[in-house]
């Protein structure tokens, strides 16, 4: 039963959320996933504030739903379904230790970033300024790596070629320029 | 009924994901170091295989189940927004090493912290919101 909890290689995982994306199509759906931080605005009562958040999320439900089951997705997985080691190129390790990030090929999140226990005032602040980085820019450029990587760059969009070279350029000065100065 | 077909398929997601380790911080980092094909593999074959059944649905005029037209809204013209709100998107994405999809997944493993990275990513959403007419699109 080991074979079941090795990782799938990308030939599994990326032909797989093509097919989730075209069967979502076939049922009437468009892939996007960053669409569901906006209708939880909506639902929070964003709509006093921005007309943006007034619209019918209610016609989003479909996705919350998917949402949620992305969430037992995960669940099952971890508990069932993986070892929970994320296997990643060694070469990487000697800088991932400067970092302070001794975890590389030990552990499927760093839990020097994500473990309770080391949660403290600068983890909080790249944490929370992460999200709100994400969170910001998908809804700027109207899509996340699902609604533009997926979704818009198989329907040839050229605006969410734009919004991937856009994804790259910010990934990379994260990682090359700030990760100095942040770890 | 309709609940339960999304609910199923939302699981099938999470599990590709997290099995796929595309929800892996680890693999982000690497992704963003050109360390391994793994994440350009796994976004590159979704693209290709998406972007064949996409025309060929097309092509052959397919509907929806429901008999609609396939949920395909091109998107508005622009350059601005798409390349500053990527790059926003991608300084995020490369420090917290989630996306939106995985976010959800990694909350359902049990991370606590992660829901410190939604409730950023709820407050990033609102934020723009507020803002969006005083931004370039």
């Amino acid at each position: 039963m080991n074979w079941i909890l090795e990782p799938w290689p990308w030939y599994i995982g990326g032909p797989a959320i093509a097919i989730f994306m075209l069967l979502l199509l076939i049922i009437g759906k468009q892939f996007g996933m960053s669409s569901n931080l906006r209708s939880l605005c909506s639902i929070g009562g964003g709509g006093k504030v921005a007309d943006f958040f007034n619209f019918d999320w209610k016609s989003q439900r479909w996705n919350l739903t998917l949402m949620i089951g992305a969430a037992i997705g995960g669940f099952i997985s971890a508990n069932y379904l993986s070892d929970n080691i994320v296997q990643i190129n060694e070469s990487l390790i000697p800088q991932l230790k400067e970092y302070g990030i001794n975890s590389a090929g030990k552990a499927y999140l760093p839990p020097e970033i994500f473990a309770l226990e080391n949660l403290d005032l600068k983890n909080v602040i790249l944490l929370l300024g992460g999200g709100l980085l994400v969170g910001f820019g998908a809804r700027y450029a109207g899509g996340c790596t699902s609604g533009h990587g997926i979704s818009g760059l198989s329907n040839l969009q050229l605006p969410s070629l734009i919004a991937i070279v856009g994804f790259f350029i910010g990934g990379l000065i994260m990682v090359h320029l700030l990760y100095p100065f942040i770890f | 009924m309709k609940t339960l077909l999304y609910l199923f398929l939302g699981t099938i997601f999470g599990i590709i994901m997290y099995k796929s380790e595309a929800a892996s911080w680890f693999r982000i980092y690497e992704m963003f170091n050109f360390a391994s094909f793994h994440m350009y593999g796994i976004m590159g074959s979704a693209v290709v295989i998406g972007m064949i059944g996409v025309q060929f649905l097309k092509k052959k005029n397919v509907k929806a189940i429901d008999g609609s037209e396939l949920s395909l809204k091109p998107k508005e013209k622009g350059i601005s927004r798409y390349l500053f709100g990527g790059i926003i998107f991608g300084l995020g994405w490369g420090l917290a090493g989630a996306c939106p999809g995985p976010m959800y997944t990694l909350a359902g493993v049990g991370y606590v912290s992660i829901f410190i990275v939604i409730l950023g990513a709820i407050l990033g959403t609102f934020l723009y919101g507020l803002l969006r007419k005083k931004l370039p699109h």
